[in-house]
């Protein structure tokens, strides 16, 4: 038997130790997600975020919209009520990573496409307060002054070859050398602000009622 | 029907929670059964003065282990933990959340039902009515009208009984259900000439300060080049295509020149979400009331 002396002592040993008994509960409460079809099949209507969402989500994730806003409706009333139907496994098969967040310092987003206008979402950017007197969300407007191209849609399709090495390798449809070929010209001129729209009002739409 | 893509990884997930439970169990009997030495320490100092007894555990706290495997078992036996194996409760949280919401539908839908019932008109001076109206209203509507209803730029006033698009009560049930699309084409096209006289007609109409000169020129403009077709001869608007009436002091995006100049030179564009599916008839009716109540008395 080994003698915890032993064990306190020889840090390398202690180190192995510890990683097994923390790896143990992941084995159980993340491996099998891998194997089940709720979390890795697309619901009917999920599809690859197109390149202009794609560099969307990329401006969300860079802007930090994660700390103040979750993706994830859970299955209670009040948030459904709220939101609109709560947020299944398998709408997320295409977030790398996903968005899910842990804190809402402002209401959840996974169901607001389709949910305001895109003049409303311009403005609400531009400066929250000028329609939400209330808000304390930041104003973003400085993303109108930048085109998407010369930053997250710089390198878009080498973006878009990961996202479809990680969907073959799932056998999930995914993006044609087409898709990936005119993903700069879908990007255009259009400024970050403008792809960040897009990506908003794509948003949760496959389960959504609210009409387009 | 299994959710696991093969059946391996049920019983993967099996082996893997009764085994633990087992080797928690196994611990306990093996330390129940450990001989200790109290009072005499293991012979190793930590730290100068540490020490280390061989002392057994505080009979409470194997209590509490011994509790946590017990509620490990019945747990496992309710709830779903054990691969496949539903649990005898059959707790999903789809379930829960069904149960719950037809729980409270249970209550709520009779009263929808009641003010169904009712005209709109009534379930305006309804108080009950008007509070589940302002909750609805807060919930859904504030983000774009404002908490108080009385708008912001590009997003009108409900308050006011100055409406783009009617405000009888089978208008603006319309306009919850439908949604609600204003179009003002742009026109820059007309030269800025043009377009300054046309700003000065549109100021003038409601008394504010403009050059009579332009003013003058931009009235004839206005019927010349179509601005009648939407908002009338008399430029007080249209609501069957929700164009404003230019002739009172109510403005959805400004009054200044500047900001008429470019509503003028940019047109407008904007959108009203349709509420008909995501709300229901219930909820809409009652938030029609609401809206209706918010000009009523002004
Ligand atoms: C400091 C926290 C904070 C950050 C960061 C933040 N928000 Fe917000 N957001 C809020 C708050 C608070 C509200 C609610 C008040 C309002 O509507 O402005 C809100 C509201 C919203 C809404 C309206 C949601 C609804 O259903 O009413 C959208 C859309 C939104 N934010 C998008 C974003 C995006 C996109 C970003 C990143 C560019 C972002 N927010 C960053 C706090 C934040
Ligand atoms: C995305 C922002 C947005 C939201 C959310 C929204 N509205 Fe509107 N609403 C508008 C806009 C913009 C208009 C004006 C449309 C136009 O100019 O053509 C409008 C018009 C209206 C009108 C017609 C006003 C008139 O003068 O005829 C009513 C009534 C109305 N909204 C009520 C509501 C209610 C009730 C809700 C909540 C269920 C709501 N709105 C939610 C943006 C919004
Ligand atoms: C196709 C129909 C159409 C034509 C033509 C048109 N308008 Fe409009 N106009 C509208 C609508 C609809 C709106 C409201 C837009 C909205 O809902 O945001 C509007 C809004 C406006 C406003 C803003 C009012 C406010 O309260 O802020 C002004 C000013 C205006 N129009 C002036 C003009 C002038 C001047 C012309 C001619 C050059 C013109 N319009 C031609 C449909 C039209």
């Amino acid at each position: 038997m080994i003698k915890h002396e032993q064990i306190e002592k020889n840090v390398g040993l202690l180190i192995v130790l510890t990683l097994l008994v923390v790896l143990w509960g992941g084995l159980l409460e993340i491996v099998p997600l891998f194997f089940q079809k709720s979390t890795t099949t697309p619901v009917e209507g999920v599809k690859p975020y197109d390149a202009v969402r794609l560099v969307g989500r990329d401006v969300y994730i860079r802007e930090g919209c994660f700390l103040c806003h979750s993706q994830m409706i859970r299955p209670f009333r009040a948030e459904t009520e709220r939101y609109g139907h709560y947020s299944v496994a398998g709408e997320f098969v295409y977030d790398h990573p996903f968005q899910w967040g842990s804190k809402r310092t402002g209401p959840d987003l996974h169901r607001v496409g389709g949910r305001y206008s895109n003049e409303w979402q311009r403005a609400h950017l531009m400066n929250p307060r000028d329609v939400v007197p209330e808000s304390n969300m930041p104003a973003f407007a400085f993303l109108a002054n930048t085109k998407a191209k010369d930053s997250v849609g710089a390198d878009v399709e080498s973006k878009m070859e990961v996202m479809r090495s990680y969907a073959n390798a799932r056998g999930l449809p995914t993006y044609t050398d087409a898709d990936i070929k005119g993903a700069k010209a879908a990007i255009g001129d259009m400024t970050e602000m403008d792809v960040l729209i897009a990506y908003l009002q794509g948003m949760g739409t496959a389960l959504s009622t609210m009409k387009q | 029907m299994s959710d696991f893509i093969s059946d391996f990884w049920n019983l993967y997930v099996i082996v893997i929670v009764a085994g633990s439970i087992l080797a928690c169990v196994a611990l306990l009997i093996i330390q129940s059964k450990a001989t200790f030495t109290p009072g005499k320490t293991m012979g190793h100092v930590w730290d100068e003065t540490l020490e280390e007894y061989n002392n057994p555990m505080p009979q409470w706290w194997s209590w509490l282990f011994v509790i946590t495997v017990v509620f490990a078992f019945v747990y496992l036996a309710l709830y779903p933990g054990l691969g496949n194996f539903k649990g005898v409760l059959g707790w999903t949280s789809v379930g829960q959340h069904k149960d719950e919401v037809e729980k409270v539908d249970a209550t709520v839908k009779p009263l929808f039902n009641k003010y169904l019932a009712m005209d709109v008109k009534a379930v305006a001076s309804d108080k009950q009515a008007m509070e589940m109206g302002k909750n609805l209203y807060l919930t859904y509507c504030m983000q774009c009208h404002g908490a108080d209803a009385r708008g912001a730029k590009g997003f009108p006033n409900l308050t006011d009984s100055d409406w783009l698009y009617g405000g009888e009560p089978e208008q603006i049930k319309l306009t919850l259900n439908e949604g609600r699309m204003g179009v003002m084409p742009p026109h820059a096209q007309l030269g800025a000439d043009t377009v300054k006289d046309l700003a000065n007609y549109v100021r003038s109409l409601s008394g504010l300060p403009s050059d009579s000169v332009r003013a003058a020129k931009g009235k004839e403009a206005f019927a010349a080049v179509g601005c009648s077709g939407c908002h009338g001869l008399d430029a007080k608007g249209m609501q069957a295509i929700g164009s404003p009436n230019l002739t009172d002091k109510v403005w959805l995006y400004g009054s200044s020149e500047a900001v008429i100049t470019e509503t003028i030179n940019g047109g407008r564009q904007n959108k009203m979400p349709a509420w008909k599916e995501f709300l229901g008839e219930g909820k809409i009716h009652v938030l029609t009331a609401y809206v209706y109540g918010l000009s009523q008395g002004k």
